[in-house]
């Protein structure tokens, strides 16, 4: 086959040296052709099959990809490092890509906003970013308020537990956690103000030893239903249920680890956005440089319920979420109290979960009056 | 007792160690550089070809695969700078392994040294910013970094020498330790409470972040590494102090009958790695993150014991398997992206080929084509 | 409150029970680790053993369905390790630890590598044993839930110790460690009994890494192993090369491990970070201690590398 003489061909033009990637790309045996079809990238900080946080975005990645037209180029476990700007790159040069969904926070700053600088003709769509006014015009950051999934988690918790103890099992206490905890803590005293959240910091994103133990260790304290915020929640689910204890789930569905036991979860929905997205960058169309949204844009959504949540809590639930998706509600209304009892959230002021930056929210470091634990100064 | 630990040299359990006259050496200088750059050139090829067997597995075929290695690593201008990009920290950490081997001392902690070095360099750059010009701050920054990591390895180097503490299990550890201390500061008191959903310290101002290098996409800590790559071989091959060093890796007990002051040359040594590593972490906060967070611990210090190793500890040689290591880990986003390996298939590669180039030691001296003169 | 929680008291039993559970892989690699090193030789590469292991028992008893023949295939997985350690060490002028850490690579690689499909899918996990049946508080109850091959680490320890003292098989490991010509004197092969030693010390170790994927925490995940098996040959020398206390500082090093969540859990919050990296400082702290540079320490094979 004429493969070998494509390869030293390669090999030639790469020792001559300066030759453009686009030519060499189009030689590529197994190479696409780059102006026909319009190409997006997806890059993942961890696994894409992780039951978690990745999983949620390559479920949205694979729903671009049975769109037509379009072909979808995908790089997983990149970190946070000079890695992702070459790898944007890479798929910008290499691939052709136009339309980039860089999904790890952390590769907002610099990152992305070096790279949109560079390629003012390439669309960076990041997710929990905060854009603002003064960052490039082709860049752009997009996040769910999946908090209001973990109220509703919460008031399922709170008619679930009979001790009146929950626990929530966190990787670090940074904003977007601490929304999820306080929701959480909200919704389940909505239906019993006395109930309590423990919280336990394991340190970081993946560690399956840790969370077990710290599923554990709650449990033994009497906590009945277990909730939690790291990447890949499969340990806290299957710990829980071994125990005998309740879960609600987070980032995607984990009922199949756990059918008996899961009661709900607070899942993404990037299924319905990226395609929205993608055509509309296929048609020219501007993508919002910052957008956020819950129920009601459709950003996030409710795992089925469980066989253990009562009639009641049911109704209840989709009372508020119904509420929720009408955009009628508010879950940190002031006043609220934090756990040492300051006041958090003055009373007559709300941190609403509208279209646009809430810097109170964005920047939450408080953990509300009902959760057990504390954090750094 | 100190151990003989140089890979070359080390684990024979039968044979003493033999320093050969330096005349000896001389004489075969020719024979013994062709002998280094062919065996670990045909280990190389054959770890390639022992990958691309290893993908076929996956029904992929192994010429696509080479092609994709070639376009993402070194195919384009783009590619070349890219494996430049990736190459650079890992000629600094290699060092970090490299130095202390040619004295007999195996350092895997260059990760530790890495992330203290670039945590103190953004404690020292943050105050000095806001007062002096950027080559100062650098300057503070470089300096900071190179102290700090160097004081890490030295105090391992010091429990080797006055305690017996096993150098490789202290430095190991120490990384662990380094990184804790990393997240809690980060987490804690040098937190910018800006840094919202991403822990990490105040970022360090545009104007005195490290350049590229003129005409390329590359930053200048590239250039850093090979300032220090040169210089440390010129003073472990060609000064009286980098001889002793290599004494004392070779035969510690004939170094100490020398009258050589170990002590000092252990401490010296382990300071100039640490200070490689802790350069290398203050060139990522201030040529690429501009920051200090829990990424720093992203694993250039564990790449740079693979470097060192496959260069065989020379500091010169350190450059080009570092460029090497630079192309593999571009090309394996195009692995994943055009031929759909998982993204371990890298590690999967490095780790043939760390097997195989190990492997590959037995072969010195074997072949008498390199060794004409040999008796 | 006193009804459904233990409170304070739960520091001690998370901390018991941690000690169990997490400290169960550190014996298991350690007990292989000291087996290799008393022969005369360092394996550094069982962490690659151990996750190779874990993946490879999943992966097993996924298939098969029986997690006890994924232990069987995990040892068996993690012996083939340990042979190709021994195989290349026996070269010469081949480093011990040098391939150790080569094979550490390329085990965590190639697990990765193959376990790609094994994230997704549930494997049956192993039983336990009851042992708490007599208390009335579950908390206790769950504590002393124990697995079997928690049981048969612990005897296991005992068993070395006789092994290597009172058998022909361990005084001839402990001859090639201690002496390897002496050894070849007396006409037995020190490549052959090490590399006997080594595969056996794989053996466990990736015993150990099934552990982790079939019973705690019980599923394959590229996170599994945040460095047990590197810790676990720290362990070894923190416990001076004698089994029982292996068998003493994994329990430690488990419980040590489970003391920050315990102690978050009873409301003691700072510094988690630090309570994580305990485990290392206390190992490097008992090192210093110990070590010394007039004598080499005491129970160590004299041809180990790491002690000379």
């Amino acid at each position: 086959m004429s493969m070998h003489t494509s390869i030293t061909r390669r090999l030639l033009l790469a020792g001559l040296g300066g030759v453009g990637a686009t030519a060499i790309t189009a030689n590529m045996p197994f190479g696409h052709a780059q102006a026909a079809t319009p190409v997006v990238g997806f890059i993942y900080v961890g696994p894409r099959d992780d039951f978690g946080y990745n999983q949620a975005h390559a479920e949205g990645a694979a729903a671009v990809k049975k769109m037509k037209a379009v072909k979808v180029v995908e790089e997983e476990r990149i970190p946070e490092t000079v890695q992702v700007a070459k790898t944007m790159e890479s798929m910008i040069n290499l691939d052709g890509a136009g339309l980039l969904f860089p999904t790890s926070f952390g590769y907002f700053n610099p990152y992305i906003l070096n790279e949109a600088k560079k390629y003012p003709k390439v669309r960076f769509e990041h997710a929990g970013g905060l854009w603002t006014p003064k960052d490039p015009k082709n860049a752009g950051s997009y996040f769910g308020y999946i908090f209001e999934g973990q109220y509703i988690n919460g008031i399922i918790a709170g008619y679930a537990s009979k001790s009146g103890k929950l626990g929530f099992v966190a990787a670090k206490p940074i904003p977007q956690v601490l929304q999820n905890i306080n929701a959480f803590t909200l919704g389940a005293r909505l239906v019993n103000p006395k109930a309590t959240t423990q919280v336990i910091f394991t340190g970081d994103w993946s560690l399956p030893v840790k969370e077990a133990e710290a599923t554990n260790s709650m449990i033994d304290q009497g906590v009945d239903v277990v909730t939690m915020h790291v990447d890949s929640p499969k340990v806290v689910v299957q710990t829980a249920a071994k125990r005998g204890a309740m879960v609600c789930g987070y980032h995607c569905s984990q009922a199949a680890l756990a059918p008996q036991s899961y009661l709900t979860g607070a899942e993404w929905n990037w299924t319905d956005l990226y395609p929205k997205f993608v055509t509309m960058w296929m048609k020219g169309e501007t993508i919002p440089n910052f957008y956020r949204g819950g129920f009601k844009e459709g950003l996030i959504k409710q795992s089925p319920y469980g066989p253990k949540v009562s009639a009641e809590a049911r109704k209840h639930a989709d009372d508020v979420k119904a509420k929720l998706t009408a955009q009628q509600y508010v879950i940190f209304k002031g006043p609220l109290k934090d756990n040492t009892g300051k006041m958090a959230v003055a009373g007559g002021s709300e941190l609403i979960q509208t279209n646009a930056t809430d810097e109170k929210l964005e920047s939450m470091h408080f953990l509300v009056d009902g959760v057990l634990g504390s954090l750094p100064a | 007792m100190t151990s003989e630990l140089i890979a070359g040299d080390a684990a024979a359990d039968d044979r003493p160690a033999v320093i050969p006259a330096e005349s000896v050496i001389r004489r075969d200088a020719i024979g013994r550089a062709a002998e280094a750059v062919v065996i670990p050139l045909g280990a190389l090829i054959v770890s390639l070809l022992l990958f691309g067997v290893f993908v076929a597995f996956a029904g992929i075929n192994p010429l696509d695969l080479y092609s994709a290695m070639v376009l993402g690593s070194f195919g384009s201008w783009f590619s070349v700078q890219n494996t430049l990009t990736l190459a650079s920290p890992l000629v600094l950490t290699a060092l970090c392994t490299a130095l202390p081997a040619q004295a007999g001392l195996m350092v895997i902690g260059g990760e530790g040294a890495f992330v203290i070095g670039g945590l103190a360099a953004i404690a020292v750059g943050l105050p000095l910013s806001t007062a002096a010009p950027p080559a100062l701050v650098q300057l503070g920054m470089a300096i900071a970094g190179m102290a700090a990591g160097g004081a890490w390895i030295a105090f391992a180097g010091a429990l080797r020498h006055w305690r017996g503490v096993n150098e490789t299990i202290s430095t190991l550890l120490l990384t662990y330790i380094g990184i804790a201390v990393l997240n809690h500061m980060v987490e804690g008191v040098m937190r910018d409470p800006a840094s919202l959903n991403k822990p990490a310290t105040h970022a360090l101002p545009n104007a005195d972040m490290i350049g590229n290098i003129p005409g390329m996409d590359v930053h200048m800590g590239l250039i850093y590494g090979l300032i220090f790559c040169v210089i440390a071989y010129i003073l472990f091959f060609h000064t009286t102090f980098g001889f002793a060093a290599r004494m004392v890796g070779g035969n510690p007990r004939a170094a100490r009958l020398a009258g050589l002051a170990v002590g000092r040359i252990v401490m010296i040594v382990t300071t100039l790695a640490g200070a490689a590593g802790g350069l290398a972490g203050m060139v990522e906060v201030a040529a690429v993150q501009g920051r200090a967070s829990a990424t720093l611990a992203a694993g250039y210090g564990y790449t740079g014991i693979l470097v060192a190793f496959i260069a065989r500890q020379n500091p010169l040689a350190v450059i080009p398997v570092a460029i090497l290591f630079g192309g593999i880990n571009a090309s394996g986003g195009l692995l994943q992206r055009r031929l759909d390996l998982p993204d371990a298939s890298v590690l999967v590669l490095q780790g043939i080929i760390f097997v195989v180039i190990l492997a590959s030691e037995t072969l010195f001296g074997r072949f008498k084509i390199f060794r004409p003169k040999e008796n | 409150m006193a009804d459904v929680g233990i409170g304070w008291w739960g520091v001690p039993l998370a901390v018991a029970a941690g000690a169990v559970r997490a400290g169960t892989p550190f014996l298991f690699v350690s007990l292989g680790e000291l087996l290799t090193e008393k022969s005369g030789r360092i394996n550094l590469g069982l962490e690659g053993t151990l996750v190779m292991g874990a993946m490879s028992g999943y992966g097993t008893a996924y298939l098969t369905g029986s997690p006890w023949l994924g232990v069987l295939v995990a040892g068996i997985t993690g012996s083939l390790f340990g042979a190709l350690h021994a195989g290349l060490c026996s070269l010469p002028r081949v480093n011990d630890i040098a391939v150790g850490i080569a094979l550490m690579l390329f085990g965590t690689g190639l697990a990765f590598y193959l376990g790609k499909p094994l994230i997704q899918p549930q494997a049956p996990t192993l039983p336990a044993l009851h042992l708490g049946w007599w208390s009335s508080i579950a908390a206790v109850r769950d504590a002393l839930k124990i697995n079997g091959l928690f049981i048969v680490g612990a005897l296991l320890a005992p068993a070395i110790v006789w092994l290597l003292r009172s058998t022909r098989w361990g005084m001839i490991v402990r001859m090639v460690g201690d002496s390897a010509d002496a050894a070849r004197a007396m006409g037995y092969s020190v490549d052959w009994v090490r590399l006997l030693a080594t595969m056996t010390g794989g053996f466990l170790a990736g015993i150990g890494g099934s552990f982790l994927s079939l019973y705690y925490p019980g599923s394959w995940s590229e996170g599994l192993s945040s460095g047990q098996g590197i810790t676990a040959v720290a362990l070894v020398i923190f416990a001076r090369w004698s089994p029982m206390n292996c068998f003493y500082a994994s329990l430690l090093f488990g419980g040590a491990g489970a003391l920050g969540p315990a102690l978050q859990s009873v409301g003691i919050h700072s510094g988690y970070y630090l309570f994580n990296a305990a485990p290392y400082f206390l190992t490097l702290f008992i090192m210093v201690l110990t070590s010394s540079s007039e004598h080499r320490l005491s129970g160590a094979p004299s041809e180990l590398s790491i002690t000379r």
